[in-house]
C-alpha cells in the first residue's frame, strides 16, 4: 500500500477552493450591505461604550511646506456621530441598490472607508493631533516593500506559479542590498544587487517547482526557512564581524521632486520619499501594462490560466514560467532593499519579520491584479502606521489589533466574505511537457 | 464557488480517452494515459512519498557537503590559508580539517555523547538533550503530517502553538490545584485551545473552500498579535507589575516532570509525543477514521461519492492537527521554557515541523526519526556555537535542504550522475 | 496541402500506442481517421502537431519531411488543431484567444487587439460563424467555443485540419453545423483529417475512412460500407450489441421521481421537472446527448447534488434531502460516470476500495477500527468472482487498466443488499471483454428484482440493456418509450424533437 506524503498537486496547488467541499454562497452584492452595517454599528457602540469629550486636530501640512493648509479642529465626538450617519446613509444606498438589482459602483465602498474612518480617528484622537500628511506618508513607506513582494506575487502566480517564497526573497535582497551598498558605497549597487538575489530565490523556487516538479507550497515554505537560515548563518559569521565594512550601507536619501513635491497633500505625501518609492511607481505602471496590454502579458497569462492551450499555439511554457518567476524574484528582491537601504540602513537577523506573508495577503485581496494589490498593500501598511500612530498617542485601540488587520482581512476575504477571489486556473500546478 | 466548479476543459481527463493508468497489469488500453501530465506529476510525488533510500541518504548527505562548504568558508583559518594554497597546501587542508571536524565533533558532543567528560551521566546528558528537543519536534511534525494525509497543507503550527501556550501556560501560572489535575487539566487546556485554532482553519475550507494554506499562514499572524496583546495586558497573561511581554513562571505542580531525575532536563513531553506517535499510527492505519482521513487526502471526489462527509473530515483532521501542534506548545511551556510565557515561545517548531513530516513522509514512525534527526541536529547545533562560534542557524539551512533534495529525487540522481529510475 | 505520414512509432514506456502507421490525406479531403476509444488515434494526431515526439517514421508535407519540436513548428507548417478538450483560455475573450502566439504588436510589444478583432470578424463572416470577438470565451456555448477553435486555426493560415472527436461534446444540431462547416472547409481546398469513433459521422463526410485498431492501421474502408462492416473492423470481431435477456419479472414500483429539479452552482436548471418510475427488476435506461441534465440526475439521486426540489421516493423512503452516506446505507448503489474521479481512490488498494462506501459499519468496521481481516478475505472473493485481472488484492486500483477498475467498482456496488441500482456510463472506456461482462451483471442484478438505472451516451449501449427508454433534453423528458423504438426515432428525440405518433409508455 502506498501513501502519498504530499497532496497531489490538483488539489492542493492550486490555491483556488476546493471543489470538492465548495459551498454554496449568496452573491458578492449581497454581502456588501451587510458588512456596511455591521461596521458602522460597530463604530456606533464604540462610541457608546466610550464617549470622549474635547477637540480633534487634524493637520494638514507641515511647517515647512510652500504652500500650507490650515489645521482642521473639529468636535471629537459630534464629527464622529456625523460620520455614522454617513455611513448609515451609504449603507442605506447599497441596500436599496441591492434590493433595485443594480451594481454597486466603487465609490459607495470608498465613500464609506473615508467616513468610517474620518470618524474613528476623531473619535480616537480626541484632544489630540493627527498628522494627516506622515499618517499617510508614513504608509505609503511602510507598504514599500508589500508592494514590491505582492507585484512578485502577482507575477509569479499569473504565471501560474505559487510564491511563497516572498517573503525568502525579500530577506535575501535586504541581505544582498547591505552587502551591495556597503561595499560600493551606492545605493544604486544595493538596489540592483537585492534584486538579483531576488531572482536567485526565484531561480531556485522555479528549479524545484517548474523543472522537478515538487509541490510549489512546500518548496516556497522551505525556501523561506532557508534563506532565514543562511542570512542568519552569515550575519553572525561574517557580517557582525565585519560590520564596518560589510554592513554599513549608504542608504537612499529622500528626494523630493520639485514641483510634484509642492502640491499640498498629496506632495508629501508621494512625492517627497525616497528614490526606491519613484522606482517603485515605474514598476508597478510597467507591471500593470505589461501584464494587460503587452504580447509578453497574454501570454504570462494564457500559461498560469492553461499551459497546455498556450503550448498548442506555439507557446514555451516552462520557458515563460522561468523567465516570469525570475522577474518576479528581481522585483519583490528590490523590496528588500527597503529595509536595508531605505528604513534600517543596517541588516539585522530576520529582518523582513514576515513581511513577505503580508504581501501574499495582499496578492490575494488584490484578486492577482497589480494594481488593487497595490492597493491592498497600502491599505495594510495603513493600517499598521494607523497603529503606530494611535498607540503613539495614547488612543484606547490596542496596536496589536492594528496590525492583525491585513490577515483577518485576507482570511476573510479568501473565505469569501469580503468579495470574492478568483485565481489563475493552472496556479500551483506543475506542466510537463511530452 | 460556481466557477471553480464548472467542469474545465482540463481538469478531468476524460475517462474514455484519457485515462491515466500505468501500463503494469493491462498494457494494450490507450497509451497516451501515460503522457497526462497530471499523471506524471502525481507519480512523481508518489515517488517522493515511496522513495529510493538511497536518493534519501544521498540528499542528507548533500545537505550536510553544503553546511561543510559553508563552515569552511567562513572559517578563519581556512580564508588565512587559502590566500597562500599553492605555496603550502597542507596548512589549507589543516585548517579545512580542523574546521569541519571540530565542527561535527562538536555537533556529536552536543547531541548524543559528550566524549570529553568522564562521569558517564555526563557523558550521556547530551542525547537526553536530544530527545527534550525531539519532543515537540515530533508531535508538530505529527499535526502536519496528518493533516497532509487528509491532502491538507497545516503552515499553521506557529499560531497553534502560541495559542495552545498561551492558554496552558495561564493554567499553569493562574490556578491553584494539586499536580495530579493541574498538570493534566494545563495539557488538556493546551492541546484543546490548540485544537481549536486549528479546527478554523479546516471548518473555512469546509464551509467555504478557502484554502487552507492561506488561512493557516494568516491565523500564525492573528494568533501572534492576540498573545501579543494578552501578554501586554495584566488581567490576561502579562506579569504583574512587569512591562515586558512575558507571563509569571508555571506553578510547580503545572511543570512536567522530569523522566530521568532533575540532573536531566529531558521531560514527560518527550513520552507524551510517543504517545502521540502511537495514537496516529492507530488512527491512520488501524482506525476508520483515519481511513475516511486518508481517502479524503488521496481523492475527495470519490470519498464524496462514497458518503464521506469530506468537509466535516477536513475539520476534524485539523482539530487533531491543531491538538497536536498544542501538544508541542505544551511541551515548550510547561516542560522546556517553564519561566513563562513569551512569544518566541514557539522556537520556531510551527515551521520545523513542517520539515519533520516532510522528511517522515508523513508516516508516524518516519516523524519519529525525523524529529529524532532534527532534535539532535538542535542539541548539537548549540554546541556547535558555543564551542566552535559556528552559527546555530546552520542548522536550519542543513534541515531545509535535506527537505528540498529529499522532495526532488531526480535532481539528487542528476548531481550523483546516477542513472534515471525506471519505472518499474 | 498533402500530408503523409510514413511509419509513425509512438511508444510510453513499455507501451506501444501507434505501431508503424502511415497515411496520406490529400488537399480538399475529409479523411476519417476510425477507431476504439484508446486505439491511439489522439497520440497519432499530437504526434503530427508536435505535441509528442514520434520514436520512428516521419512526417512529410507537400513533398517536404518536417521535424517539429513543438506545436508552434507544426502551426508554422501549417497544420491547425481542433482538439477534443478545447485549447482555449476561459477568461480570454475571442480575440485575444485567437491572437494568442500569433500576436500582432505595436510600440515595445503591445498587443494590436483590433487586428485580432478584425480577423476574428473576416474569417466568421467568410464561414458564416457568427462569433463576436469580444465574448469571454467562457460565456460562450459549447459549440461555438468549437468554431473559435476553429478560426484560431484558420486565422493562422492552416491548411491542414485536425478535428479530434469534435462531436463529443455537441448536440445533434451542432455536431450537423459542424459537418456543413468541415464539408466547406473541403470545398475552400483545405485538408481535413476528423478523428470520431461515431460511424454515423463518418458516413455523413469522410471521403476516405482509415481504421485504427490497437495502435495499428487496420485497413481503410469504403465510405459506403454499412455499419456493422465499419464497427467489426474497429473492435477487430464482429460485434455483439445485443445483450441477451429474458423479459423482464416486473414488480411493484419501486422507485419513484416526481417533479425533480436540479440546479448547478452557477444558478442553471440541469434538470428540469423530471418524473419517472423504475419497477422492481426493470432497467430504465436514460438517452441523450451528454449534457442534457443526465450527470446532475444521477447525482441527485445520491444526494451529491446541493440544490435539488421535488421528490425521489424509494420503496415509500424519501430520499431528497438525505445525506449521500444516508442513501447508500439505505440500498442505492451507485456507479459514478468517471470512475477515476468518483468511483475509486486510485492510491488505494483494490482492498481497500472495496469498502470504500462502507466505512461506518459492519462487515468492515467494528467500534472505529477497521476489520483488516475481514476486508481482506472478503476481497479475495470479489477479486475471483469479478475476474478482476490484478496481481493481487493489494494491487493499486490507479495501476490497474480502465475494464479491471470498473470491474472493482461493479463488485463494490453489487456486493451490497441494493435496493436500487444507479449506473452511470458503465462501460465507458472499458474493453470490449469487460462490457460484456458488466452488462451480464447489470442484467442480473435486474433479473434479481433490483431495479436499475442505466445511463449512457452511447444509444448502442442504451437499446442493449433496457427494458424502456428515457430520452432527455435540457433536462426534461422527451418521452419514455419501449426499448423497440426505432433507432431514428431516438435519434431525433435526442434533439428536443417528440414525433407526433409517439406514445409513452406507461409502466
Amino acid at each position: 500500500m502506498s501513501t502519498v506524503t504530499t497532496p497531489t498537486p490538483a488539489e492542493s496547488g492550486g490555491l483556488a477552493p476546493d471543489p470538492a467541499v465548495v459551498a454554496r454562497k449568496g452573491s458578492g452584492a449581497k454581502k456588501l450591505p451587510i458588512i456596511f452595517g455591521v461596521i458602522s454599528a460597530l463604530l456606533a457602540i464604540v462610541l457608546l461604550r466610550s464617549g470622549h469629550t474635547g477637540d480633534t486636530t487634524f493637520q494638514l501640512s507641515a511647517e515647512t511646506d510652500f504652500v500650507t493648509l490650515p489645521d482642521i479642529v473639529v468636535p471629537s465626538m459630534l464629527t464622529a456621530w456625523l460620520m455614522v450617519l454617513v455611513c448609515v446613509a451609504l449603507t442605506a444606498e447599497s441596500v436599496r441598490r441591492m434590493l433595485a438589482h443594480t451594481p454597486q459602483p466603487i465609490w459607495i465602498p470608498i465613500a464609506f472607508a473615508l467616513a468610517w474612518m474620518t470618524g474613528f480617528l476623531s473619535w480616537a484622537a480626541a484632544d489630540e493631533r493627527i498628522r494627516v500628511v506622515s499618517l499617510f506618508a508614513g504608509a505609503v513607506a511602510l507598504a514599500i516593500p508589500l508592494i514590491f513582494g505582492a507585484l512578485g506575487g502577482v507575477l509569479g502566480e499569473r504565471a501560474g506559479v505559487v510564491n511563497i517564497a516572498i517573503d525568502g526573497q525579500l530577506l535575501f535582497g535586504a541581505f544582498a542590498a547591505a552587502i551591495a551598498a556597503s561595499t560600493t558605497g551606492s545605493p544604486w549597487a544595493g538596489l540592483v544587487a537585492a534584486a538579483v538575489a531576488g531572482a536567485l530565490v526565484a531561480l531556485v523556487l522555479g528549479l524545484f517547482a517548474i523543472t522537478y516538479l515538487v509541490d510549489q507550497v512546500i518548496v516556497g515554505v522551505v525556501l523561506n526557512v532557508l534563506v532565514i537560515g543562511l542570512t542568519n548563518f552569515l550575519f553572525r559569521q561574517v557580517l557582525t564581524p565585519n560590520a564596518q565594512t560589510l554592513n554599513a550601507p549608504e542608504g537612499f536619501n529622500r528626494l523630493p521632486i520639485p514641483i510634484l513635491g509642492e502640491i499640498p497633500l498629496v506632495g508629501p505625501i508621494f512625492f517627497r520619499q525616497t528614490a526606491l518609492v519613484y522606482v517603485l511607481y515605474a514598476v508597478v505602471a510597467l507591471v500593470a501594462f505589461g501584464l494587460y496590454r503587452t504580447r509578453w502579458g497574454l501570454r504570462v497569462r494564457a500559461v498560469g490560466e492553461h499551459p497546455k492551450a498556450a503550448d498548442t499555439v506555439g507557446i514555451k511554457v516552462n520557458l515563460t514560467r522561468y523567465r516570469t518567476i525570475l522577474l518576479a524574484g528581481a522585483i519583490a528582491g528590490m523590496g528588500g532593499a527597503y529595509y536595508t537601504l531605505v528604513s534600517v540602513n543596517q541588516f539585522n537577523r530576520e529582518l523582513t519579520s514576515g513581511a513577505g506573508y503580508i504581501a501574499l495577503a495582499a496578492v490575494i485581496f488584490g484578486k492577482w491584479d497589480p494594481i488593487r494589490a497595490t492597493l491592498a498593500a497600502l491599505l495594510f501598511g495603513f493600517a499598521t502606521n494607523l497603529g503606530g500612530v494611535l498607540s503613539a498617542i495614547g488612543s484606547p485601540v490596542p496596536t496589536q489589533f492594528m496590525l492583525m488587520l491585513p490577515y483577518l482581512v485576507t482570511i476573510f476575504a479568501v473565505a469569501g466574505l469580503v468579495g470574492r477571489s478568483r485565481p489563475p486556473a493552472a496556479v500551483g500546478i506543475p506542466y510537463q511537457q511530452q | 464557488m460556481s466557477d471553480t466548479d464548472k467542469p474545465q476543459p482540463d481538469d478531468k481527463p476524460d475517462a474514455a480517452t484519457e485515462a491515466p493508468r500505468t501500463p503494469e497489469v493491462d498494457a494494450t488500453e490507450d497509451a497516451s494515459a501515460a503522457a497526462d501530465p497530471d499523471a506524471r506529476s502525481r507519480s512523481l510525488l508518489r515517488e517522493i512519498a515511496s522513495g529510493d533510500a538511497l536518493a534519501g541518504v544521498l540528499a542528507v548527505f548533500l545537505a550536510v557537503f553544503v553546511g561543510s562548504v559553508m563552515i569552511a568558508a567562513t572559517n578563519e583559518g581556512v580564508r588565512e590559508t587559502a590566500t597562500y594554497i599553492t605555496a603550502r597546501p597542507s596548512d589549507f587542508f589543516n585548517a579545512l580539517w580542523e574546521a569541519i571536524s571540530g565542527a561535527y565533533s562538536a555537533m556529536f558532543r552536543g547531541a548524543i555523547f559528550n566524549y570529553n567528560l568522564t562521569e558517564p551521566a555526563q557523558q550521556w546528558r547530551p542525547l537526553t538533550e536530544t530527545l527534550k528537543f525531539a519532543g515537540p519536534l515530533i508531535a508538530g511534525g505529527l499535526g502536519v503530517g496528518i493533516a497532509f494525509r487528509a491532502g491538507m497543507f497545516n503552515i499553521g503550527g506557529r499560531g497553534q502553538m502560541l495559542m495552545a501556550g498561551g492558554a496552558a501556560g495561564w493554567v499553569g501560572f493562574e490556578l491553584d490545584l494539586p499536580t495530579i489535575i493541574h498538570l493534566p487539566l494545563a495539557i488538556l487546556v493546551g492541546m484543546v485551545v490548540g485544537a481549536l485554532w486549528g479546527g478554523i482553519a479546516g471548518l473555512l475550507k469546509a464551509r467555504t473552500g478557502a484554502h487552507e494554506v492561506i488561512v493557516t499562514i494568516m491565523l500564525n499572524y492573528v494568533a501572534y498579535y492576540l498573545l501579543f496583546y494578552a501578554l501586554s495586558r495584566q488581567f490576561l497573561l502579562q506579569a504583574p507589575g512587569s512591562a515586558n511581554p512575558k507571563s509569571l513562571p508555571m506553578k510547580e505542580t503545572a511543570i512536567l516532570p522530569k523522566v530521568l531525575g532533575d540532573q536531566f532536563n529531558l521531560h514527560l513531553g518527550f513520552v507524551l509525543a510517543l504517545v502521540a506517535v502511537a495514537f496516529a499510527w492507530w488512527l491512520l492505519s488501524r482506525s476508520t477514521l483515519g481511513y475516511r482521513i486518508r481517502a479524503v487526502g488521496e481523492n475527495p471526489h470519490a470519498a464524496r461519492a462514497s458518503g464521506i462527509n469530506v468537509g466535516k473530515t477536513y475539520t476534524i483532521v485539523m482539530l487533531i492537527a491543531g491538538s497536536l501542534l498544542g501538544l508541542a506548545g505544551v511541551n515548550q511551556v510547561l516542560g522546556t521554557v517553564t519561566s513563562g510565557v513569551s512569544l518566541d515561545l514557539d522556537a520556531s517548531i510551527g515551521f520545523d515541523a513542517i520539515t519533520v513530516a516532510l522528511l517522515g513522509r508523513s508516516r508516524p514512525f518516519g516523524i519519529l526519526a525525523a524529529g529524532l534527526l532534527f532534535g539532535a541536529l538542535k542539541a548539537g547545533g548549540f554546541t556547535m556555537q558555543t564551542s566552535e562560534n559556528i552559527s546555530v542557524d546552520l542548522v536550519l539551512v542543513v534541515q531545509s535542504l535535506i527537505v528540498l533534495f529529499l522532495a526532488a529525487p531526480p535532481l539528487v540522481r542528476a548531481i550523483f550522475r546516477l542513472p534515471a529510475q525506471e519505472a518499474k | 496541402m498533402r500530408l503523409v505520414l510514413r511509419g509513425i512509432t509512438k511508444r510510453f514506456g513499455s507501451v506501444v500506442a501507434n505501431e508503424s502507421i502511415s497515411l496520406t490525406v490529400e488537399p480538399g479531403e475529409i479523411h476519417c481517421l476510425l477507431g476504439e476509444n484508446g486505439a491511439g488515434k489522439s497520440t497519432l494526431m499530437n504526434v503530427l502537431y508536435g505535441l509528442y515526439k514520434a520514436d520512428e517514421g516521419e512526417i512529410e508535407l507537400d513533398g517536404e519531411v518536417q521535424h517539429f519540436t513543438g506545436p508552434g513548428d507544426a502551426m508554422a507548417a501549417g497544420i491547425g488543431m481542433v482538439h477534443q478538450h478545447f485549447m482555449l483560455i476561459p477568461v480570454f475573450t475571442v480575440a485575444e484567444n485567437v491572437m494568442l502566439g500569433n500576436e500582432s504588436t505595436g510600440f515595445a510589444g503591445t498587443l494590436d487587439l483590433d487586428a485580432s478583432r478584425e480577423r476574428v470578424t473576416e474569417i466568421s463572416e467568410r464561414f458564416g460563424f457568427h462569433v463576436d470577438p469580444d465574448a469571454l470565451v467562457e460565456d460562450l456555448p459549447v459549440g461555438v467555443q468549437q468554431r473559435v477553435e476553429i478560426i484560431k486555426a484558420l486565422s493562422r493560415d492552416a491548411e491542414l485540419l485536425v478535428f479530434d472527436e469534435p462531436t463529443a461534446v455537441l448536440t445533434p444540431q451542432e455536431t450537423d453545423e459542424l459537418m456543413e462547416i468541415m464539408r466547406q472547409l473541403k470545398e475552400a481546398g483545405k485538408a481535413i483529417v476528423f478523428i470520431t469513433h461515431k460511424l454515423r459521422e463518418v458516413r455523413a463526410v469522410a471521403d476516405r475512412i482509415t481504421v485504427i485498431r490497437l495502435g495499428k492501421v487496420v485497413g481503410e474502408a469504403d465510405p459506403k460500407a454499412s455499419n456493422v462492416e465499419l464497427a467489426s473492423m474497429m473492435v477487430g470481431r464482429p460485434v455483439e450489441l445485443v445483450v441477451h435477456k429474458d423479459a423482464p419479472t416486473l414488480g411493484a414500483d419501486a422507485l419513484v421521481v416526481k417533479d425533480l429539479r436540479v440546479v448547478d452552482l452557477a444558478g442553471h436548471k440541469q434538470v428540469d421537472g423530471l418524473s419517472f418510475t423504475i419497477r422492481a427488476g426493470e432497467v430504465l435506461a436514460v438517452a441523450g446527448v451528454q449534457g442534457n441534465g443526465q450527470t446532475e440526475l444521477t447525482e441527485a439521486l445520491l444526494g451529491l447534488q446541493d440544490d435539488v426540489s421535488g421528490s425521489i421516493v424509494l420503496d415509500g423512503i424519501e430520499l431528497v434531502g438525505r445525506s449521500t452516506r444516508k442513501i447508500l446505507d439505505s440500498g442505492v448503489g451507485f456507479i459514478p460516470e468517471d470512475r477515476q474521479v468518483d468511483g475509486l481512490v486510485p492510491q488505494f488498494t483494490i482492498a481497500e476500495n472495496l469498502m470504500l462506501n462502507r466505512s461506518f459499519k459492519s462487515p468492515f468496521v467494528k467500534s472505529g477500527n477497521l476489520r483488516i481481516g475481514a476486508l481482506r478475505e472478503f476481497a479475495e472473493v470479489k477479486l475471483k468472482e469479478y475476474d478482476v485481472r490484478a496481481r493481487d488484492i493489494d494491487s493499486l486500483a490507479g495501476n490497474l487498466s480502465g475494464g479491471n477498475q470498473q470491474k472493482v467498482v461493479v463488485a463494490r456496488e453489487l456486493s451490497r443488499d441494493l435496493r436500487l441500482l444507479v449506473a452511470a456510463q458503465p462501460t465507458r472506456g472499458v474493453d470490449v471483454g469487460s462490457i460484456e461482462f458488466i452488462h451480464k451483471q447489470i442484467v442480473a442484478t435486474r433479473d434479481s428484482g433490483i431495479p436499475v438505472l442505466v445511463v449512457s451516451t452511447e444509444l448502442d449501449e442504451v437499446v442493449a440493456l433496457a427494458d424502456r427508454i428515457m430520452v432527455l433534453y435540457r433536462g426534461q423528458v422527451v418521452g419514455i418509450v419501449p426499448a423497440d423504438t426505432p433507432r431514428e426515432t431516438l435519434g431525433l428525440m435526442m434533439t428536443g424533437e417528440r414525433p407526433k405518433d409517439l406514445k409513452d409508455v406507461v409502466a
